[in-house]
């Protein structure tokens, strides 16, 4: 095992191989965490991030690949690294059978805490975490958000320095998904390092300094969420032309005003290009209203995930074809 | 070995344990058992095998073979109660294996795998608190029994309770390897089952294994519930310890050095 540079990092692992039966689940990730970041992996469902995740929380064998947790070798070492790592599941991780504080005291006994260290931190988490009047509650009374707002509390039980979060927000309603959000914050804001999966581009961009996009098993880009955006702008202009023989000439009038270069949609009279900002639509709906060509519909949109891996990858989150590795420049 | 540099901030330091010390191991294994109580406390239809079972099997089996068997239901008594505790306790071994796979496929036995316990303790919890089932349909049946005409010596009784329960948890980590093996609670309660009935019927529960052909009463007569059965019939009927007690703690004990750490390993590879 070494002791040299990798230990300023919270997560280093190289060349990450899992596979089930043919199938590659993740095909040779290097991954670089730094102490005290939040670590967004970016990506459709199942492209690998969560058996990424399993495999460094010690829960999936890994099959090929190196990986360290702050310079524990996660292979030959899984005890240790269990006790450097929190991980909050995609589905909560906590017991049906019990209540919230049920749950949380037996966590924290199985963590070493004495019975009555248990109920104190037991209680002092519920209290954080807004969930003292369901304390007693058993768990199959619990919303969805308190679910996982209870998850993410057991794993604080041992203040670990590594919290894993997978898809902490699926499945959430908006305000919801907000209240995560903060409480994430506030963990950051403690000194925790995080890494978290996330299938939503604006949850990476709210939480993460760094993102690692994956797509079926690789990693496909890697930079800081401005980086990311910037490959495909910071939001999309899409229009539908009334007359779709007009498609031709409002493609013309778009490029002129913006330097961009609109792509034709499948559907007739249609046409999106990347706004670098918002408010630049404004200047194309002018030019093409003075160019006399009529629109059917504007929207402005922020770029989905499906546009960022159409820019990095050249094909959608969801279609099947070839394995393109471009770099984003970071 | 170096693991981390001198640099590292003690928080990630030194201090990480290498491995559960044994008191980690037992204290881990008593939160396990604390939390599988709970859960029988609040399913309590799961412990309908070791309550309403053995009041319904005792009454309807020594009132259905009692005749046949021993000419009357008095004499089949001190027979059949040790048989059907036995066979009340191969059936709860199976439920623990069954309820371990179900549970394992729950969320939280991904938390209590992702934390730095002993991975034992997921295991030896449970069956720890299983013990309770044993005790409860042990003291059933010898309820039923004794309600029916059935005489037992007094401290012999005291003694195959304590033996039945020691046999169900030994017998228990043969189920407890299924659930660790098993892809799916349906797969495990079936190949429980098939290997459940023979160790049951195939001993001496139920008839005197003299009426058997030669090459099943073999069987029977190695069978380790066999000997479990006729230890219990020596200790409560007779107030004797005799060889077969021995064989029966031997038996259980074989069940447990093989049973117990193959489960451990396949839990541990599940990962």
């Amino acid at each position: 095992m070494t002791t040299t540079p990798e230990t300023d990092l919270a997560v280093a692992a190289a060349g990450l191989v899992k596979t089930f039966g043919a199938q590659r689940a993740v095909a040779t990730v290097d991954l670089e965490v730094r102490r005290g970041e939040v670590f967004g992996v970016l990506g459709p469902n199942g492209a690998g991030k969560t058996t990424m995740l399993k495999m460094l929380a010690t829960l999936l064998p890994i099959d090929g690949g190196e990986a360290s947790i702050f310079g524990v070798d996660v292979r030959r070492q899984p005890h240790m690294v269990r006790q450097l790592v929190g991980v909050t599941g995609q589905y909560a991780s906590v017991d049906e059978n019990l209540t919230g504080r049920e749950n949380l005291w037996l966590f924290g006994r199985l963590l070493g805490l004495s019975s009555s260290r248990a109920s104190a931190t037991a209680g002092e988490l519920l209290e954080r975490f807004g969930l003292s009047d369901a304390a007693d509650k058993r768990i199959s009374a619990f919303s969805g958000g308190m679910r996982r707002r209870l998850d993410l509390a057991a794993s604080l039980i041992s203040r670990p320095p590594l919290i894993f979060l997978d898809e902490p927000t699926t499945g959430l309603d908006p305000r919801t998904r907000g209240q995560m959000w903060d409480t994430i914050r506030d963990l950051v804001r403690d000194g925790s390092t995080v890494l978290l999966t996330t299938q939503y581009l604006d949850e990476a961009d709210q939480l993460a300094d760094r993102v690692a996009v994956i797509d079926r098993g690789r990693k496909v880009a890697e930079g800081t969420p401005d980086e990311l955006k910037t490959s495909v702008g910071s939001s999309t202009l899409q229009l539908r032309m009334s007359q779709p023989v007009d498609t031709e000439h409002a493609a013309v009038v778009v490029r002129r005003v913006l330097s961009e270069e609109p792509v034709l949609t499948p559907e007739a009279g249609g046409l999106n290009v990347a706004l670098v900002d918002a408010n630049h639509a404004a200047e194309v709906l002018i030019a093409l209203r003075q160019s006399g060509l009529s629109i059917a519909s504007a929207t402005v949109q922020k770029p989905t995930l499906d546009e960022v891996f159409m820019a990095i990858t050249g094909h959608g989150a969801e279609d099947e074809s070839t394995d393109l590795t471009l770099e984003v420049p970071a | 070995m170096t693991t981390i540099a001198p640099s590292q901030p003690a928080r990630t330091a030194l201090d990480l344990a290498p491995h559960p010390t044994l008191r980690d191991t037992v204290d881990q294994t008593l939160a396990m058992a604390w939390r599988a109580v709970k859960k029988m406390q609040r399913n309590f239809e799961q412990m309908f095998d070791v309550t309403i079972q053995p009041l319904l099997f005792t009454a309807m089996f020594a009132y259905i073979f009692g005749g046949a068997v021993a000419g009357d239901v008095d004499s089949y008594l001190p027979v059949i109660i040790p048989g059907l505790i036995g066979q009340t306790i191969l059936t709860a071994c199976v439920a623990t294996g069954v309820q371990l796979r179900e549970d394992m496929d729950k969320g939280v036995f991904d938390r209590f795998k992702s934390l730095p316990i002993a991975r034992i303790a997921p295991l030896a919890g449970p069956a720890l608190a299983d013990m309770l089932r044993y005790f409860i349909a042990t003291v059933l049946t010898f309820g039923v029994g004794i309600a029916m005409g059935y005489r037992p010596d007094a401290l012999g009784l005291v003694a195959a309770i304590v033996l039945a329960v020691f046999a169900g948890w030994s017998i228990a980590w043969i189920f407890t390897w299924f659930g660790t093996v098993g892809r799916s609670a349906q797969g495990v309660q079936g190949i429980s089952l098939m290997v459940m009935f023979p160790l049951t019927f195939l001993s001496n529960a139920f008839v005197p294994t003299d009426t058997m052909p030669t090459w099943l009463r073999t069987f029977a007569d190695i069978n380790p519930v066999s000997h479990v059965i006729s230890a219990i019939r020596d200790l409560a009927t007779d107030g004797q310890v005799t060889t077969d007690v021995a064989w029966a703690v031997l038996g259980c004990a074989a069940v447990v050095a093989i049973f117990l750490p193959l489960s451990v390993r396949s839990y541990s590879r599940k990962m």
